[in-house]
């Protein structure tokens, strides 16, 4: 409910009458929709030991309920917290991450023998883990939302935030292949038996970064110098920082093989800078900037190879995955053709078998489902992450501040881009890159980093939706005086 | 487990996953019907929004009709609204400010709009290039009719009903 949508309900009533606002927070409506989510969660789970097991077992409820309660928890923390956040974000990211929850007990419960699957704890195997991961990130947002009471605050941290996130970057560049590759993308912190990727979290720490330093720059990064075919360019010395985003995501392509990722941190910063500055000139730009970048390496791996070769590789297979489908298109082309025997409405939640799929718990786990749910559910999937990105627009649109604004749309723009990439990826829409599918991939980096994306989503929505209220009646109010009393006043903001 | 039941319990997901994506598009549809009144992002001068919004019902603008809003017609922030409440709007770079512009011209603390007895008042706080209402400098709290710019700097606002 932004500021604009209030007129329509008539709960604001000024002038010298009433004058009490009967703000509406709406968490009764997430509340109901939690729910609601809830029960879907706890139906496929029952649905896939029917299938599997052909026996739904009487414990089939422990994940789901443990799923609710914790989630519930983090709606009581927002009803403290952030009153007035938005309603839809909770439920539509708790139904994503219980899916994802249920979808990897399920590659479990394939995996385990018959006499295993009867003793299958709730925090045991890749489902056990992801749920202890749910728990611990969902309390790591609302943790978040206790610290942070106002995202402008974040804007103070912008500069150590901006060092930190270049710095996670570059740690598994330079980290020996031994610590940091899995799968050819070096991507990861290997510490015993735990991998943390860094990236996940840095990805939050610049967007920070971006949204504090454009909203200082905006004036002069919109000033135009010519116009050409109908678009104003900017001028040659504001290329600057752009450049220098566009150098390190490349350098982020060679160094850590990784296509998604680069395309993930530049998409990120040209999105933000449009938003800042609303000219199309740095799309265009960001848009050729990109394409040229990815064009050459393209070329260069096939000249020379070396640090390009991995991404001469996957570009091959994805403009033929037939070629070879046996060894460098098989992922690819497992992939495919779950999808394509999943058809329109799929083989059924538990009936599929997403054990062919390699990575099916990572990278693949959008096509692992869509071999079980189909077209029609897969898509309701994606029109759920489509809901959480306009949620995430709608913050940024009616937010107050210049930074909220800025951070808010990143963010959204940012979870929506990932999944672009990871699902344009194996659908063949694009060069297939690792990337994690959020909220439904095994991995608690991932998990970890998007919540707190949403934690800030609903701190900023909140700001957006909170009525002006705070001050006193307005007849005890002085109305003039001079300045050195105003400024004693208690300042009336939009957050208190 | 009977093939019927597994059959029905799967068709019966899918629908449940798409009455969940309804209810959620229903919760929101609130949101989404001020976005199509609004359609544009800047708002457009007083009496323009009115004829293509309402439809043949202009907004009458009269003093002593409540302002529920404050509306920014011009500058960084056009577009943006504020539901008005009974607290005072300040307008400022500072970042505290209810409404945060940033415009060169523009002091820290550069003007308020109070409320009293159902009007609203504009004061400039001693602001560096002065607010002006119309086309006149505010000096000390100056009622502010409905539909009538407050000139910050390049922003511009003004109260709607």
């Amino acid at each position: 409910m932004t500021a604009a949508a209030t007129s329509t309900s008539p709960p604001t009533s000024t002038g010298g009458q009433s004058g009490v606002r009967l703000a509406r927070s709406r968490r009764n409506a997430e509340l109901s929709l939690l729910l609601l989510a809830m029960v879907l969660v706890a139906a496929y789970g029952a649905m896939v030991e029917a299938s599997v097991l052909d026996t739904v077992t009487p414990s089939f409820w422990v994940p789901a309920a443990a799923l609710s309660a914790v989630f519930l928890g983090l709606h009581v923390a927002i009803r403290f917290l952030a009153p007035f956040a938005d309603p839809a974000l909770l439920p539509a990211v708790a139904l994503l991450n219980g899916l994802g929850v249920g979808f990897l007990h399920r590659l479990d419960l394939a995996r385990a023998t018959p006499a295993e699957r009867a003793e299958l704890a709730t925090f045991a195997g890749t489902g056990g883990r992801q749920l202890a991961w749910t728990l611990i990130s969902v309390a790591l947002a609302a943790g978040l939302l206790a610290v942070v009471r106002d995202h402008r605050s974040i804007s103070r941290y912008a500069y150590t935030l901006g060092l930190a996130g270049i710095v996670l970057v570059m740690i598994p560049a330079v980290l020996p292949p031994s610590i940091s590759e899995i799968n050819g993308a070096k991507l990861w912190i290997r510490v015993g038996g735990l991998s943390i990727q860094p990236g996940e979290f840095a990805k939050l720490a610049l967007l920070a970064f971006f949204a504090y330093y454009l909203v200082r720059k905006r004036e002069v990064l919109s000033l135009a110098s010519r116009r050409f075919l109908g678009v104003d360019l900017p001028r040659g010395r504001d290329l600057g920082p752009v450049v220098v985003v566009w150098l390190i995501s490349l350098l982020v392509l060679v160094f850590e093989k990784d296509l998604g990722t680069s395309l993930l941190y530049f998409g990120m910063f040209v999105a933000t800078l449009y938003i800042a500055t609303e000219r199309v000139s740095w799309l265009l730009i960001g848009l050729v900037l990109f394409f040229g970048g990815a064009y050459l390496a393209y070329v260069l791996g096939d000249l020379i190879g070396g640090p390009f070769a991995n991404f001469y590789l996957r570009a091959n297979i994805w403009l033929d995955p037939f070629a070879d489908p046996y060894n460098d298109g098989y992922q690819l082309v497992q992939g495919l053709l779950a999808l394509g025997s999943g058809g329109m409405f799929g083989a059924g939640p538990g009936a599929g078998q997403p054990l062919k799929l390699p990575e099916v718990q990572n990278d693949f786990i959008f096509a692992g489902l869509g071999e079980e749910i189909g077209l029609f559910g897969l898509s309701a999937l994606l029109v759920v992450y489509l809901l959480i990105v306009e949620r995430g627009l709608r913050a940024a649109l009616a937010v107050h501040d210049s930074f909220g604004k800025l951070l808010a749309g990143g963010l959204a723009f940012t979870l929506g881009l990932q999944v672009f990439v990871i699902v344009g990826g194996i659908s063949g829409l694009i060069p297939l890159t690792g990337q994690t599918t959020p909220f439904l991939s095994a991995g608690g980096s991932s998990l970890m980093a998007n919540w707190l994306l949403i934690a800030i989503l609903l701190r900023i929505s909140d700001a957006a939706r909170r009525p002006v209220t705070g001050g006193g009646p307005p007849s005890t109010r002085p109305t003039g005086g001079p300045p050195e009393q105003l400024h004693g006043a208690p300042t009336e903001v939009i957050r208190p | 487990m009977p093939e019927l039941v597994i059959t029905v319990a799967r068709f019966g997901f899918l629908i449940l996953l798409w009455i969940f994506v309804f209810t959620v598009v229903g919760v929101i549809r609130r949101d989404l019907f001020a976005g199509a009144r609004s359609g544009r992002l800047v708002a457009a001068p007083r009496g323009v929004g009115a004829v293509l919004g309402q439809g043949g019902k202009p907004a009458r603008v009269k003093r002593g009709k409540a302002a529920r809003q404050l509306v920014v017609t011009a500058g960084q922030l056009a577009g943006t609204r504020i539901t008005l409440g009974e607290a005072q709007i300040t307008i400022g770079r500072a970042e505290d400010s209810t409404l945060v512009i940033t415009d060169d011209y523009a002091s820290a603390r550069h003007a308020r709009l109070v409320p009293r007895d159902g009007q609203w008042f504009v004061e400039d706080l001693g602001s560096t290039n002065g607010t002006y209402l119309d086309r006149a400098k505010v000096t000390g709290p100056t009622p502010v009719p409905l539909g009538v710019p407050i000139r910050i700097g390049r922003t511009s606002l003004e109260l709607r009903p």
